[in-house]
This record gives C-alpha cells, structure tokens and sequence, in this order.
C-alpha cells in the first residue's frame, strides 16, 4: 500500500484506499451477526465490537511517547473513549457526539490568537501541527460527573505557544472559545449552555507545562466528538475546562467568564481542580467509575487531588480550594 | 366503541401486560451482557429511573382513561402498573445502593440526608412501600375500602416528589425537558381529577 507521508508527520491516505464508511459498517456488522448467530455467545459479540473499533478512521498522527507525563494506567478501549463524550455542541446525551459529529467540518479551521499579546495570530491546522515536535502523554481524565478514562493524547504544552505570540504584561489570563455553528452543530442553539462554549485559565495555569495543547489522540488525529481538531487537555482540572474545537484564544486582563460557570456557578467554578475533598452539590467527587475497568463488583476507585496531577500544586499555594472550587 | 373483555380475554391481557413491563428491564439486562454499553451502570440506573416515572404515569392514566372511554375493566390493570412502578424504583433505589455506595449503608444514609434531590427520591420510593405492602385483596379488606383508598392516595404525594427528584437532578445542566414533559402529563392527570372531584360534590350539593 502507498502512503504518502507529508512532512509534518501525518500520513494521509488517498482517498481511494479510505475503506467507504457503508462498507467498514456492514462487515462489522457481518461479524456480529457470525458472533450473534452461527455460535451465540455474549463472549465472541464482545470480541467482534473490539475488533470493529480497534482503531478509529482517522489519518495517522506520528508523535514521539513522553515518558516523564504519561500515566502507567491501563488505556481506556478507543471505542469507549469515542463513543461515551460530553460535547454540548452535539446533544447532551453522551452517546450524541459519536452519533452527530460527522458534520463537523475540520479542514480548513483557523485558529485566531489575540488579545494583550505582542504577536497576535492566525494559525490554520497545518501550522499548528508544526509549531512544535508532537507528543504523545497518556493523560488520566476525570470528569465532573464521577467518570474517568485513560486517554493518549498527542500535542505538546500550551507553553509554545505563549512562546509564539509574546503576551503583553496585561495577559493575566487565556480565554478559550470553541466553535458555535448551528450548521454544523445540532445542539447549538439548545438553552442549555450560552454558545460560543468559553473556557479560560489563569496565564500561569496555561503556561504549566502539563497543559496540552491537543491535536491528536490513540495515535491519530482527533476524532470529531472528542474535539477536533484542537482542543485543550487539563489532566489535573475537571473535563469540561478542556475545550474542545477551539476556534480562537484571547489573552486578556480579567478573568473571562466561563460557560459552565455562568450556566450553574454554585456547581462549577472558574478552578474546578479535580479535588475529592470539595463536593459537587449533588454528589460526592471523593471516588470515581473508571469507564471499561470498573463494574458491577468493584467499590467506586478514589479519586486523588488533582487528580494525581501534584506537579501542579503550587499554583495555588496558599489558595483556599474550598473557595476557590 | 363498547369494549367489555370477558374474564379470559382480561387474564389474557394481564398476562401480555406483564410480560411488557419487563421488556425494559429483558432490555437493560441484555445490553449489558452483550457488552454494548459504555457505562452500563449509569444507563441501567437512568433506565430504571426513568420507567419507574413511565409507571407512575401509566397506574395514574387508568382513572382518566376508564372515565373518557368507559372502559371501566380497566381497572383491572391499575394494581399490575402500580406494582411495576414500585418494581422498577425498587431496581432503581437497589442500583443507587449498590452502584453508587457498594452496599455501605452507613455512607448511603449520609448521602441521602446530605443531598435534597436524593432525600426527596429516597422519600418517595418509602412512601411507596406500604402501598405495594397493601395491594393485595387480603389487604383491602383487612383495612377497609374506605381507609384503603385514603392510604392510596399518598400517591398524589409521591407523583411530585418523583417529579422534584427528576427536575432537580436535570437542575446542574440546565437540561430540563423531559422533567417538564412528565410534569405537564402528571399536572394533567392530576388535574382532571380535580376537577371531577368538584363536579361531583357540585352535583352532589344540586342533589340535595
């Protein structure tokens, strides 16, 4: 088989040796039915599910593994960490992403840079995937709601680019704004959240080198319901401050106002560090479910401040996290 | 349309019912075993939730329908759906024990006095008790028709509880669509018989 390789890494198949998505679905279906039918068996329907989603459909990304940021946890299966997503801007149900981000359109995208920054910018994906070397971090996600997933992500810290646009004094924080596209987006225009999703960070939060910027996920590029084809990855912060499908970033003196926050701000706080001794006010965040690990007979797994993240802490030394949620 | 079932074609129809109300839960069972589901913790315990307020809504609908169509065998099938609707919150309390505190009960309590949309679930479904406890004929007729009907009515108690529970737990994500649905159904049901009670004592006064 030919594979073009382009020099950022990617390696892009023709379009012609893409297996048609009607084709991949009925010999995955094929298989179930053999598994279903001819032997039955709820162990061999398992199998064929694993082995229809063993890899996801989209171009290849090449990173280089860093070790000294990657959890040693089991990797959550593909199919679970594609097909179990909170993406507002899809539906609200979790299996609404994986069903209806097919319309996402994510070439060509710009991401625009501006605000107190000497440098301001556009940057369309190709840049973006060059500005600097692509790493692959096995990062721990935990999410608000008492899940987790173990997810290898590809990208490289947010420090870089803060590098590249040189924020001005008065950056003491980074907005980030995803995409809001009826068009392209069905649950945008539902009341639930104000739309354009809006995240922010503190200046020094964005700049510790944990923070990643995201292009790529499970050695290929981001699948559309986990946020293509930029998002962030705060491994330490609850999943929702990741944005996903950003379409511009600010730098700016006050803190932005963020979407949750301004939806229910006595249940998300502008921090929302993963921290087990702060409740959410309907339910514990002291233990969580890892998703395809823990099941019926297992006692929930505690969660740990900051999410095992400690690297993190002295960001907020001397902070009441109690307050400051 | 008259419709009067004889007594086999009413056993016939318990016996389909019956076998109905457990295609949700045949369902939930399967998904799981076939390994089909993500979480199938937090589905079967959404699931088990959710038909238990379809139940609710179901035993409620009798009353209304019986009047409007005049199919007063109806009835027949009122304590079949109120016995599923004790069922499925049953499954659905059992999953909050277990899912959720892995059968520490100690912890549990804490949780339902610590959270109001727990505390009003946990109210109903204890409210629900003694009527699926009274629902047997040997029952009705040990309390008495009269202060059996008064015990029932405690299910116009549970309905908003069930709902609150429903609204409040959708209240963090704002996502509140289907608590209104169930809400407006309830309202409605409820409603109607308000206003039948009204009539009646109208009419009973006219009477006299």
């Amino acid at each position: 088989m030919l594979i073009k390789r382009s020099p950022n890494g990617i390696e892009l198949p023709f379009s012609s040796e893409i297996t048609p998505r009607e084709v991949y679905e009925s010999r995955r279906n094929f298989m179930k039915q053999i598994a279903t039918g001819a032997l039955g068996g709820a162990a061999l329907l398992e199998m064929a599910n694993r082995e229809a989603f063993a890899q996801g459909v989209n171009p290849k990304l090449a990173a280089k593994l860093n070790p000294s940021y990657s959890a040693l946890d089991k990797h959550t299966p593909y199919k679970d960490a594609t097909s179990y997503n909170n993406f507002y801007e899809f539906g609200t149900d979790k299996s609404e992403p994986a069903m209806y981000a097919g319309t996402l359109k994510t070439r060509p995208w710009t991401v625009s840079i501006e605000g107190e920054v000497n440098k301001p910018m556009v940057l369309d994906i190709d840049a973006l995937l060059k500005l600097a070397p692509l790493e692959e971090r096995v990062y721990r996600l935990r999410c608000v709601e008492g899940w987790s997933m173990v997810i290898p992500w590809i990208g490289y810290s947010f420090s870089e680019i803060i590098k590249k646009v040189e924020p001005t004094g008065n950056a003491k924080y980074v907005e980030f704004v995803s995409l809001a596209d009826k068009k392209q987006m069905p649950g945008v225009g539902s009341r639930v959240l104000q739309w354009p999703y809006t995240e922010g960070l503190r200046i020094d939060e964005a700049n510790h080198p944990l923070a990643l910027l995201t292009l790529g996920m499970y050695g290929e590029t981001l699948a559309n319901q986990n946020g293509a084809p930029v998002r962030m990855v705060l491994p330490w912060k609850y999943g929702f401050k990741s944005a996903k499908s950003i379409v511009k970033i600010r730098f700016v003196k006050e803190q932005p106002r963020t979407s949750w926050n301004l939806s229910a701000p006595s249940e998300y706080g502008f921090y929302s560090n993963v921290n087990p001794d702060v409740d959410h006010p309907r339910w514990s965040q002291a233990s969580e479910r890892r998703i395809g690990e823990d099941g019926f007979l297992a006692r929930k797994r505690k969660t740990l401040m900051f999410n095992g993240y400690a690297d993190v802490a002295p960001l907020y030394a001397g902070m009441d996290l109690k307050k400051f949620f | 349309m008259a419709f009067n079932p004889t007594a086999r074609q009413t056993g016939l129809i318990k016996a389909a019912l019956f076998m109905l109300a457990l295609v949700p839960l045949a369902r939930m069972v399967y998904l799981t075993l076939t390994g089909q589901l993500v979480e199938p913790l937090e589905f079967i315990t959404r699931g088990t939730g959710d038909w238990t307020l379809y139940f609710l809504c179901f035993t409620l609908a009798v009353t209304p329908l019986r009047k409007l169509s005049k199919w007063n065998w109806l009835i027949k099938l009122r304590r079949m759906l109120g016995l599923y609707m004790f069922f499925y919150g049953l499954l659905h309390f059992m999953t909050f024990l277990w899912f959720d505190h892995f059968f520490d009960v100690q912890e549990m309590w804490k949780d339902v006095l610590k959270r109001p949309f727990i505390t009003v679930g946990f109210i109903a479904f204890v409210l629900l008790i003694p009527l699926a406890v009274t629902s047997t004929n040997a029952m009705v007729k040990r309390l008495g028709g009269k202060r059996w009907q008064w015990l029932h009515r405690l299910i116009y108690v549970i309905a908003p509880l069930a709902i609150l529970h429903f609204w409040w737990m959708k209240a963090g994500k704002h996502n509140f669509t289907q608590p209104i649905i169930f809400g407006l159904i309830l309202g409605a049901l409820l409603l109607m018989r308000v206003v039948w009670a009204r009539s009646k004592t109208l009419s009973a006064a006219a009477a006299r």
